[in-house]
């Protein structure tokens, strides 16, 4: 056989085998995604980011119980094949799921056998500064998808084909200005926030029009100069405060109002950017119509530890002293639980208490629901300050779930931590890092006598008490929870690489499996076909990894060995 | 002013605040409209301060002290006069190390013991502005503080710790006319690389 014989075998082999076991292409009969189906979706689908507007990270899905998930088994697998922090719940829609990855991807899968119908990749730009490189997800509406990328562009996708369909400029990338959210769909427009806090940038909240990428309206999370609440800055401030608003809002579908959270002050300490400081650190009640801020809260004043309140609060009805509340629940970057009451125009203080160690806060005013700080441990310039918990918090952005049946929250907290840093003046350049500190400076330390970092928490927003939890006494906790009426929650986030099961009532862990990398996504269920299944994407990075880099050199016994590169697990029991 | 009592860690902390004050100015003077201003940079290209109140200035060798800090510099074409700073795959770092701890590699892209590499992190682009005690080791090294990459510049700016997958693109030097001098083009891809 000559050589050129021998390749033409080969390639008729090859195709034949493409022929045969491939599926890739367009999806054929894609259900198209209504408003009806975002407010009400079913029960095997996962359509929002949280799966329902109200933010709960709640399945109905009960097939998977806590009599049956030991028996819990991978059923496909797939790589990414991509490094870095995979924070992307996977999107599911009667049966074709979406992934996004760090980098710009979007992957479309046969939820149900793991095959591969499209791939869509970005093309990103060489000069590209990716603080964050990651993605959480991608936004649906009747036919397409929405991907918000880290070089600031919002882009429209075919779900069926994954080709273009527009491509939007949000902002400028070189000014520091990018996008690693799920973006909220509503009534046909796209929402976005916009990251950036570290580069000095003034945050806002964007509607675009799902259909030709048009862009709606732009709120500023930091006030101009005649709108209200402008006064809580001095002079120019406003201008480069921060405010990012990095997160994927709730919907409240009866008031048609949204609520999104927003990040912190810029630069870190405080008193480079004088006043309290409206809307930093505040969840924003917006009309998704119009964009315009019907109501607000502000989770601290002034704030001094980059402490982003991106993470919407969820929407829950709660039975608390007596009386039927209309509740936001957020457990705070700040370490405070937060309990607010929810109305038309107005959000109001209900309730707050520690649920992690904090040296930072005396009270909270009771009729304000305004934290009291107590000053030796607010960062400001020229001098170093220590504070608990460290700048990523009592919860970073990784989102607590509700669980309907069990009524309680369950929180992915970092509990006896502490961090610092040296505040200084700098002058802000466009693109560059604009902390107020040196990065080498930044300081995170456990608490003197601490026995665990990680901890799960289940806490009764009704009664305020800590239910149960279960502690890490070697790993952070980063990773979303996933609550089931199975009766479980889900849980990876932890630098062994496991994910886990526990018993949503008791605590117990039921179930565990080791994966590829570090899990620092976001758990699923879906159901195709009668079978639930659940889904995580495990693939470490960004500030789980940087967590990691830091413990690691406390002698606290953590190891700095955890690999990185994504892949999507998908579990069913076994039958 | 250097007071004896001075620990390492505040003269760094010194250091790098100058730098972060000086770092104000660095694209104050950007050509982004200048042809060639984003070309990379080309053998035969000079290197100019790109921050603070020297920048500009054409960098001669004894700009360069053993034991600082890199320089952060653009490429300049002698020709046209344009500064390469049209594009931030275009910074650079030089510094000057002991010409017997650099490695045979690296000692023959040297001039006299400085060396540049490119100031972008290979892992996720951001830019390496570090000069520490490396993670690993008891030597300094260059970092990138946004995902705690760290680059032995003796050896080629090998990745010593972290996510960066390759080393930093190195550029080649020589001195003349009493000038530091680029000899080629950058040995390596700059900036991050796209998976896929």
């Amino acid at each position: 056989m000559t050589r050129k014989q021998w390749l033409l075998s080969g390639c008729v082999a090859f195709t034949t085998l493409i022929s045969t076991a491939a599926v890739a292409g367009p999806i054929e009969n894609y259900s198209p995604v209504t408003q009806a189906r975002l407010e009400n979706p079913e029960p095997g689908n996962w359509m929002l980011y949280r799966r329902t507007y109200d933010g709960q990270g709640y399945s109905p899905l009960q097939q998977i119980h806590t009599q049956n998930v030991k028996s819990l088994m991978p059923v496909w697998t797939f790589s990414t094949g991509v490094i870095e922090g995979h924070e992307a719940p996977p999107i599911v829609n009667n049966g074709v799921m979406f992934v996004t990855t760090p980098m710009g991807q979007v992957i479309a899968l046969d939820a149900k056998s793991g095959e591969e119908y499209w791939r869509y990749k970005r093309s990103l730009p060489e000069d590209l500064f990716q603080l964050h490189p990651t993605n959480r997800g991608v936004g649906l509406w009747q036919d397409k998808l929405y991907l918000a990328t880290t070089d600031d562009h919002l882009v429209a996708l075919d779900a069926k084909t994954g080709k273009v369909v527009w491509d939007t400029k949000v902002q400028d990338y070189k000014k520091g200005q990018y996008l690693t959210l799920m973006p909220l769909v509503v009534d046909g427009k796209v929402i976005v926030g916009g990251s950036g806090g570290e580069f000095g940038v003034r945050g806002y909240i964007a509607a675009y029009d799902a259909n030709s990428g048009k862009e709606l309206w732009r709120t500023f999370t930091i006030p101009g100069p005649g709108e209200p609440s402008h006064d809580t800055w001095t002079g120019d401030d406003w201008k480069t405060g921060g405010g990012s608003a990095w997160m994927t809002g709730n919907y409240d579908k009866d008031t048609k109002t949204i609520y999104w959270g927003v990040g912190n002050a810029a630069p870190w300490p405080g008193d480079a950017h004088p006043g309290d400081n409206l809307y930093t650190t505040s969840v924003l009640g917006l009309d998704p119509e119009t964009g315009k801020i019907k109501a607000h809260f502000q989770y601290h004043q002034n704030d001094s530890w980059d402490w982003d309140e991106v993470e919407a609060p969820m929407l829950v009805d709660l039975q608390r002293d007596g009386r039927s509340v209309k509740s936001l629940i957020h457990p705070g970057r700040n370490a405070i639980f937060w309990i607010l009451e929810r109305k038309p125009d107005k959000i109001s203080y209900v309730a707050g208490w520690p649920y992690v160690y904090t040296d930072v806060w005396k009270g909270i005013e009771p009729e304000s629901g305004k934290p009291i700080v107590d000053p030796a441990h607010k960062p400001v310039v020229g001098k170093r300050v220590e504070f608990c918990p460290s700048l990523w918090g009592g919860k970073d952005w990784p989102s607590a779930a509700y669980s309907q049946k069990t009524k309680y929250v369950y929180v992915p907290a970092m509990e006896n931590t502490c961090g610092g840093f040296s505040g200084e003046k700098v002058a802000l350049v466009p693109g560059q890092l604009w902390l107020g500190t040196k990065p080498e400076d930044i300081g995170l330390t456990i608490r003197p006598g601490g026995k665990h970092i990680g901890e799960l928490q289940a806490w009764d927003p009704a009664t305020g008490k800590k239910v149960w939890s279960h502690t890490f006494p070697k790993s952070q906790l980063f990773g979303s929870v996933l609550a089931t009426a199975g009766d479980l929650v889900f849980v990876g986030g932890t630098n062994d690489r496991y994910f886990r099961a526990f018993d949503a009532k008791g605590g117990e862990l039921l179930w565990e499996q080791k994966t590829n990398s570090g899990i620092m996504g976001m758990p699923v269920s879906y159901e195709v076909d009668g079978t639930q299944y659940i889904a995580i994407q495990s693939g470490w990075g960004v500030d789980a990894q940087r967590i990691q880099d830091a413990l690691a050199t406390q002698n606290v016994g953590v190891e700095n060995n955890v690999p990185q590169g994504g892949v999507v697990w998908v579990f069913a029991v076994k039958k | 002013m250097l007071c004896p009592n001075q620990t390492r860690r505040s003269l760094l902390l010194t250091t790098l605040a100058a730098g972060a004050f000086l770092a104000a100015n660095r694209f104050a003077a950007a050509q982004e409209d200048q042809p060639g201003s984003s070309d990379r940079p080309k053998k035969g290209d000079l290197l100019v301060v790109s921050e603070g109140e020297r920048a500009g200035d054409v960098i001669k060798p004894d700009d360069l002290k053993l034991g600082d800090p890199p320089l952060h510099a653009w490429p300049k074409d002698p020709e046209t006069s344009v500064v390469r700073n049209g594009s931030r795959l275009n910074e650079i770092l030089i510094i000057r190390l002991d010409l017997a701890e650099l490695d045979e590699e690296t000692r023959s892209r040297s001039a006299e013991g400085i060396v540049a590499y490119s100031a972008i992190c290979t892992h996720a682009g951001c830019s390496v502005t570090g000069w520490l005690k490396s993670e690993t080791g008891d030597k300094d090294v260059l970092k990138c503080f946004c995902h705690n990459s760290e680059f032995d510049p003796r050896e080629r700016a090998e990745v010593v710790f972290g996510p960066a997958p390759r080393r930093l693109p190195a550029l080649p030097l020589a001195i003349a006319d009493g000038s530091l001098t680029i000899t080629a083009t950058f040995v390596g891809k700059v900036g991050a690389q796209q998976p896929g």
